[in-house]
């Protein structure tokens, strides 16, 4: 008996302070106290505090819809005033970027490599703009009837602007039926917002990836806070605003870090029960691991080569489309990739951006032209590793003026210019340039671009975020290209490690050599004694 | 052999303290070399999370082995002596192949050779403090933030991922070289048999001399130092 009790207290004092220990640092049970606080406030759903239909103002026959935003005026008598200086509507915004001062940039006057630009185009872009009529540079922002209130505000989901219309609806029988929409206009609604947000660079989830009607019908798996099964959240339950002055930045129009709409504005910096993942918030933003992927519900264009626009066949243009419907070769366009459950690219960012302007020179000793660049690195203390899209194309410059060119794509009729219907690059340029107007050399030709996006939304159930091994690991890591600081598991300094496994090598092969040596001469002893 | 007599050398606290460290030195190497992707065993995460339970019931032990040193005046132990330190590098180096005493006698108050005074004594105040400190900072760095202390803030984590390193490389070296040095006792066994049991077969004469200042270890025995 008594043999027994030494290895049991021998053994005891071992597993019995570890298990003490564990014990004692063992984390809570998950407390979802802060997720049930907000489940429970954005279960409530708005509901409006007046009833538009009541309105006697409301209640006449709009023939024109600049009426429309009158009637709003005459009681939201500020509004104009507000929404004159917002963004959706100016299409810039004041910014100081380092090396260029005070700008004012934005769609207005930047340039991108999906469609290169608005100007020239504005009749087809403005199908996009909160106003009406915004056909060339003589159009009045400062006519407050010129504002479109319902593009935003439509709550029957029946309101659509007219293609190549600068910005209005349809008129008359064919168009919208007003009297139906202002009677019950409210808090803009997701399809409303997507109609734009969802459908820019000319269709669905085109542009961003991670905005797309897939968010509208999707599950928690597509997005955890727009899941219809879920809390079913509206783009302004985050996006909200005062005087019009909305939360959120888009990067590739916007410059600096003021109004960004962030995760931990509900979420708060400490979300997570465990301590480290915590820690992880002060360098990486919540986006990079609670965004696994992007483009989940529909493919999204990865890159667009200009270069290969105007091809005809039998002397026609012509479309190539790939198995899934997406079109992968147009005349007018040039070639498309696209994806689907894209992996993100990831970036230091610090919330302050530069872009290529039009009267910036092209460095062509770089292979790649950034349209515009995200600021950022590890030694910043504002900077955190974020998710982004990429999007790559080769897209006009100036070859002599070595300048990146804004080209006109579109006009009502043929013969003015515009590359999508006569389908000649010198023309369009030409006619893109001088309507700037900026110098254009006569001689054009192609350069790689890219243009950088980052993901914010798509955002995956906590199961399925980012697990630490797919950073913290030797290989082809999520941020193997981010290799300004040290990261355990992926990084190691290899003199070191040879040193290491040197030294344990040598260790090991002297006590190899000396039990050898101790073996062999405690035989040769043994012989002799028995001798 | 003179006559041999069974004494307790290894206390139950001293057994205790060194087997837990065994253990977990065993642990925090093991999971520590995942994390530095050596390999694939628990995954990144829970390797992660071992380690650092691991290193609290290290440095937990260490609080616990500090004092007991401290209290029962066992830290003279590890003062270092050059006496016989050459004759203790011979006899692993020569003496030990022709079945030659150990010059260094092991008695209650002098239970380390001069070599293990010195080895033991650098990983004590040398190496497991570098582990320790460098281990502590790994996981209470702070990256410079606004409002932050800034003593406690490191712009790099490269200079403590690396020292960190190289500590686990030498501890793994002296754990190898260790495991292969208990078998160098009177006999193959009996190095490990004491620090299991506590119990081990001293030369009898040595432990009359128990009053012996702590720290010069006798020689008596030492009739051949010098091949």
């Amino acid at each position: 008996m008594k043999s027994y009790t030494k290895p049991i207290t021998f053994f005891l004092a071992i597993v019995a302070p570890l298990l003490i220990v564990t014990l004692v640092l063992r984390k809570p049970e998950p407390d979802h106290e802060l997720l049930n606080t907000l489940r429970a406030k954005y279960a409530v759903k708005r509901k409006p505090g007046v009833d538009h239909s009541k309105f006697e103002i409301l209640q006449k026959n709009f023939t024109n819809p600049h009426e429309i935003t009158a009637a709003c005026l005459s009681c939201h008598t500020e509004r104009g005033e507000e929404l004159m200086n917002s963004a959706h509507f100016t299409w810039e915004r004041e910014a100081f970027i380092p090396g260029r001062g005070v700008t004012y940039l934005g769609k207005k006057n930047l340039v991108n490599n999906f469609c290169t630009g608005v100007q020239s185009n504005e009749g087809s872009c403005m199908k996009c703009h909160a106003g009406y009529g915004w056909n060339d540079k003589s159009f009045d922002f400062s006519n407050p009837y010129n504002i479109d209130c319902v593009v935003c505000h439509d709550n029957t989901g029946t309101y659509e602007k007219a293609s190549g219309a600068a910005g209005y609806p349809k008129m008359g029988p064919e168009g919208p039926d007003f009297k139906a929409i202002v009677a019950s206009v409210g808090q803009p609604k997701s399809a409303g917002c997507g109609t734009c947000h969802f459908g820019g660079g000319g269709g669905n989830n085109v542009k961003h990836g991670d905005l797309e009607l897939g968010l509208l019908t999707g599950g928690r798996d597509v997005d955890v806070h727009m899941a219809v099964d879920g809390l079913n959240m509206n783009c302004v339950d985050c996006h909200t605003a005062e005087n019009h002055k909305i939360k959120g930045r888009y990067y590739a129009v916007s410059s600096s870090n003021t109004q960004r709409l962030n995760c931990e504005d509900c979420h708060t910096e400490t979300p997570h029960q465990q301590n480290i993942l915590n820690e992880h918030s002060i360098k990486v933003a919540c986006q990079t691991c609670h965004i696994p992927v992007y483009a989940k519900v529909n493919a999204t264009k990865m890159y667009w080569d200009w270069a290969t626009a105007t091809r005809k066949k039998d002397g026609k243009e012509y479309e190539v489309l790939d198995e899934d419907g997406n079109i992968v070769y147009t005349s007018i366009k040039g070639d498309f990739v696209w994806d689907k459950m894209v992996k993100p690219e990831y970036l230091w960012f610090n919330g302050t951006a530069d872009h290529h302007l039009l009267t910036d020179k092209v460095d062509t000793s770089q292979n790649i032209l950034k349209i515009n660049t995200l600021f950022g690195e590890y030694r910043d203390r504002d900077s955190k590793i974020i998710p982004v899209k990429v999007h790559r194309g080769r897209q006009p410059y100036d070859a002599e003026n070595l300048t990146i060119i804004q080209a006109k794509l579109w006009d009502k009729d043929k013969g003015k210019g515009a590359l999508w219907l006569d389908l000649d690059w010198e023309r369009s340029i030409e006619e893109g340039m001088a309507y700037i107007p900026l110098p254009y050399s006569g001689k054009h030709s192609f350069i790689k671009t890219e243009m950088f996006m980052p993901v914010n939304h798509m955002v995956s159930p906590a199961a399925e975020a980012v697990t630490c091994k797919e950073c913290h690991t030797r290989e082809n890591g999520r941020l193997a290209g981010l290799t300004d600081f040290y990261m355990p598991g992926r990084d190691r300094n290899r003199t070191l490690d040879l040193a290491g496994q040197l030294l344990l090598i040598l260790s090991f092969l002297g006590i190899v050599v000396h039990s050898a040596i101790r073996a062999l001469s405690s035989r040769k002893h043994n012989t002799i004694q028995s001798h | 052999m003179s006559t041999n007599n069974r004494v307790y050398v290894y206390k139950g606290f001293e057994r205790f303290w060194h087997w837990n460290q065994a253990l977990l030195i065993f642990v925090l190497a093991f999971t520590g070399f995942e994390i530095h992707s050596s390999y694939d065993f628990f995954g990144f995460e829970t390797a992660v999370k071992i380690h650092n339970y691991a290193a609290w019931g290290f440095i937990i032990l260490i609080v616990f082995a500090i004092f007991w040193h401290v209290t029962t005046g066992e830290w003279k132990q590890y003062i270092p002596t050059t006496k016989n330190l050459k004759a203790q590098a011979e006899f692993y180096l020569f003496g030990i192949f022709r079945n030659a005493p150990h010059p260094t006698k092991k008695t209650l108050i002098s239970k380390l050779n001069p070599l293990q005074r010195l080895v033991y004594l650098g990983l004590k105040v040398l190496f497991i403090p570098i582990m320790v400190i460098s281990g502590l900072l790994f996981m209470f760095y702070r990256y410079p933030q606004g409002d932050s202390i800034a003593i406690i803030n490191i712009d790099n984590l490269e200079i403590i991922a690396l020292i960190h390193t190289a500590g686990a490389f030498v501890l793994l070296a002296f754990v190898l070289v260790h495991l292969y040095l208990i078998t160098t006792g009177h006999t193959i066994t009996s190095n490990l048999k004491a620090m299991i049991t506590g119990w081990e077969e001293l030369d009898e004469e040595d432990q009359k001399d128990q009053d012996q200042p702590i720290g010069k270890p006798e020689n008596e025995h030492d009739e051949n130092p010098k091949i």
